[in-house]
């Protein structure tokens, strides 16, 4: 069975969690597997911790939890000081190297991603940072398909959207080839 | 998005609130009332905005206790009827949920339940009221639960609960979580002509409703719903069959007490469903809802260590399933009841088995997240040993 | 010997033989004031729901009405009627209850239907006091009074109702005591053709504990108090709050067209099921 778990985790107003849920819904309506998705968030809406939890895998999935996670996406570095310490041995770490600091040493696998300048610079949207990680994710894991995410950013974001959010999750996914 | 289709056919990623939103609309809802609480508004929000583009009403009350007397009064004024909130709300409902119970009203409540007591912790399932739904209103009654495990089933379990409450003239309890409730997953939806809806029996006009049987028949009187020039008379006071008022018969007030339970338990086997994997099984793991997910995976994990264990799942919490629970506990040595909470449906699950077999209970290992399969896995061993 | 039939005799259950009221309870009036004002539009019993809650005078409708009656829990009917109307908004849903039920216990379902412009026609029964359960002080006991639970006076303030339920939004709203049945009856008439939230309030005698708490005494002499202290409200301007504060101001507190819930609800369904 092959299973993979994902944790994306950033601050109230990254989108992280919408990340999680195109992510999830890229997996079930267009690549024909499984997902799961969780979410957790403190009560102030922007600022405060949001992550969310992914499961993406060929077969049902019995339990929803994800306790320690193959992929820890990190947007901020409050994530990876919450969540870093949970990624599984030899698991990968994908951060915006624009908002992460410090990352633990234990951590082998980084992937360290300019999210945040790449989507104000050369989008002039920083909030489309959070698909230039999606397109980063896709790169490196291959847990859902470039195709199958592409129709799942487009059907999830507002309309008239579509295109800048492709750009980025493209940017994203190129810049990891480029590493 | 406007969407004049009582059925969204397809495979959807969504919510477990979406999902039960959706069941509610696909099982013919037209009245839903409700107020808003965590973690159960996306189920009024998304109402709000569905059932009006098919014709349905969605009212947004001054607090819990008006959502359930108007979705009542709804569902005497012909409607398929519905209210949603979490455990507080419940507590405020209990009153009037007696009152549908007393005066047989169709009904659906959902429960998406959330980490208590008190307003606790919002945003966090628990399944902290499965005591209170059955028993949290005073007086005896019976009353239906269902038990979702995933959005699939807060879709699918959503039009059982409406068909139940239809059939039998009772309220029904989806009790879903906070977990379920915000999780997402993959939903599939068919065809609107596979999905089996059943409508409540009305009543025929008479003379008189001393002509009629409106009320305490255990085969479901006909409802004499209102606007239809029955004349009814309903009271949740002790009343007679025609639904008169009557506190001074004692055979009266026995019937008027006992009918309606009998009513539910006369059609048990019809109601309660249960699955059970226990064929050769030393242990059984009991559960309910969410945390059954986490029991069929700790069954996975220990089999594949040689290691004999099976899984009860109880779809329906009340009516009690005694009998299956009796069936598996005369199969198995051990019982052992999962749930998350401290232990609400243990005592009941131990009366029935505890002759049977040995009967214990292991909470989750935190209060509020539902068990990690390892530490079930890590506790049957310790049984064992 | 001749028998005759009382001519609203029609309008009630044929079973039922006898009602639960104190001799010389004001329910009777009232009960009489709306059946008569159904009997004065032409209107059929079926084109009616009536909604009570706990309380004598949710006993008016039912088990008496020979019609749909929905006798709920305490101070909650205005909760299922609400439920009712929004099933049913064709039809002329009347909720009969008592002024502890609706404005103690069930205070705030009944400013929020007003709020709504829910299409609903209250009447609600002012006794004064908690009668059915013996005597307790009630939102609407004036201050001073000594009751079983206030054997020291009442302490608190009270509630003025019409006024507080047209602050609320209501489309219609007008009091009148037992001593005014036939304009209360025209008010009935009134509020049950208004589209839009009625209150009829009934100011009403309760011999057997508002007249002995408040040595009013018996019927007659409550109804002659009625008669000695209502005023019109055309003629309140003119009195200062001193003459006011013993005095029952009577008559019509609103009456204006204003959009209605149910109205607007069809409104909105048609929209979107006429849109793509």
């Amino acid at each position: 069975m092959s299973q993979t778990d994902l944790t994306i985790a950033g601050v109230g107003g990254q989108g992280s969690i919408l990340a999680g849920v195109i992510l999830g819904s890229a997996a079930v309506t267009y690549d024909d597997k499984y997902a799961t998705q969780t979410q957790a968030y403190s009560s102030e809406l922007r600022g405060g911790f949001a992550a969310t939890w992914v499961i993406i895998s060929d077969e049902p999935i019995e339990f929803p939890r994800v306790t320690h996670p193959d992929v820890l996406v990190a947007q901020a570095q409050d994530s990876i000081n919450r969540f870093g310490e949970m990624l599984k041995p030899g698991g990968i770490l994908i951060c915006d190297s624009d908002m992460v600091q410090e990352v633990p040493q234990t951590i082998e696998r980084q992937f360290r991603v300019a999210a945040t300048s790449i989507a104000r610079n050369r989008l002039q949207a920083p909030v489309t940072a959070n698909m230039v990680m999606l397109g980063a994710l896709c790169n490196v894991t291959q847990v859902v398909s470039r195709t199958a995410l592409e129709k799942a950013i487009a059907k999830a974001v507002p309309k008239g959207k579509e295109q800048i959010n492709l750009e980025a999750f493209n940017l994203g996914f190129e810049q990891v080839k480029n590493m | 998005m406007q969407n004049n289709k009582r059925v969204l056919k397809g495979t959807h990623f969504e919510m477990g609130n979406w999902a039960c939103t959706e069941g509610a609309i696909a099982a013919g809802c037209n009245f839903a009332a409700g107020y808003p609480i965590t973690p159960a508004s996306e189920v009024a929000n998304r109402l709000a905005d569905r059932l009006p583009q098919v014709g349905g009403t969605f009212l947004q009350t001054e607090d819990e206790i008006s959502a359930i007397c108007s979705a009542i009064g709804a569902s005497w004024a012909g409607c398929k009827a519905m209210t949603v909130t979490s455990g507080p709300g419940i507590s405020l409902m209990q009153e009037n949920i007696g009152f549908g119970v007393s005066t047989e009203t169709p009904l659906v409540i959902v429960d998406v339940q959330r980490f208590g007591p008190s307003t606790g912790v919002p945003s966090v399932g628990l399944a902290g009221d499965i005591v209170q739904v059955a028993r949290g209103s005073h007086g005896d009654y019976q009353i239906i639960a269902l038990c979702p495990e995933s959005p699939q089933e807060m879709f699918d379990l959503t039009i059982r609960a409406f068909n139940l409450a239809e059939t039998y003239r009772v309220p029904v309890f989806l009790m879903a979580d906070g977990f379920i409730g915000h999780m997402r997953e993959q939903i599939v939806i068919p065809e609107a002509d596979q999905i089996e809806i059943k409508q409540r029996k009305i009543a025929e006009p008479a003379e008189s409703v001393l002509d009629r049987q409106d009320f305490l028949d255990v085969n479901v009187a006909p409802m004499p719903v209102f606007g239809r020039g029955l004349k009814a008379h309903v009271t949740s006071s002790c009343h007679d069959e025609h639904g008169m008022r009557n506190l001074s018969d004692p055979a009266v007030m026995h019937r008027y007490a006992i009918r309606p339970i009998e009513k539910i338990c006369t059609h048990r086997d019809d109601i309660i469903q249960v699955q059970a994997d226990c064929a050769d099984a030393q242990i059984a793991l009991v559960t309910y809802g969410t945390v059954s997910r986490s029991a069929r995976a700790a069954a996975r994990l220990a089999r594949k260590e040689g290691l004999k264990i099976g899984t009860l799942r109880l779809l329906t919490c009340w009516p009690f399933p005694d009998k299956e629970i009796r069936q598996v506990a005369e199969q198995v040595d051990d019982m052992l009841v999962l749930e998350n909470n401290m232990g609400q449906l243990y005592p009941y699950i131990k009366a029935e088995a505890a002759h049977a077999c040995h009967v214990s209970f292991l909470g989750p290992q935190t209060l509020g997240q539902i068990h990690d399969p390892e530490f079930i896995f890590s506790h049957i061993k310790e049984l064992i040993a | 010997m001749s028998t005759s039939t009382h001519p609203l005799k029609k309008y009630t259950r044929s079973h039922i033989m006898r009602t639960t009221t104190c001799p010389g309870c004001g329910i009777g009036t009232v009960s009489q004031a709306i059946l008569r004002a159904i009997d004065e539009l032409e209107l059929d019993m079926d084109d009616f729901v009536f909604v009570s809650g706990i309380g004598c005078s949710a006993w008016i409708p039912s088990p008496f009405y020979n019609a749909d009656t929905l006798h709920t829990t305490h101070g909650r009917p205005i909760a299922y009627a609400t439920g009712v109307k929004l099933g049913l908004p064709d039809k002329h849903v009347m909720v009969v209850s008592g002024d502890g039920d609706l404005t103690a216990i069930g205070g705030n379902h009944l400013i929020h239907a007003a709020r709504r412009n829910i299409d609903l026609t209250v009447v609600l029964v002012n006794n004064g006091i908690y009668a059915m359960t013996g005597g307790q002080t009630a939102p609407t006991t004036p201050r001073g009074l000594t009751t079983i639970t206030s054997p020291h006076g009442t302490l608190e303030h009270t509630f003025d109702i019409s006024p507080m339920i047209a602050a609320a939004g209501a489309s219609f709203v007008a009091r009148w005591t037992t001593y005014h049945p036939r304009q209360m009856t025209r008010s009935i008439k009134k509020g049950i053709q208004k589209k839009g939230f009625a209150l009829i309030e009934a100011v009403s005698q309760c011999p057997v504990q508002y007249g002995r708490a408040s040595n009013l005494g018996d019927a007659v002499s409550m109804l002659t108090y009625f008669k000695d202290n209502s005023v019109r409200i055309s003629k309140t301007q003119k009195m200062d709050a001193a003459e006011l504060q013993s005095k029952i101001v009577v008559g019509e507190f609103v009456d204006t067209e204003k959009a209605e819930l149910t109205t607007e609800l069809a409104q909105v369904k048609n929209k979107l099921r006429a849109s793509p």
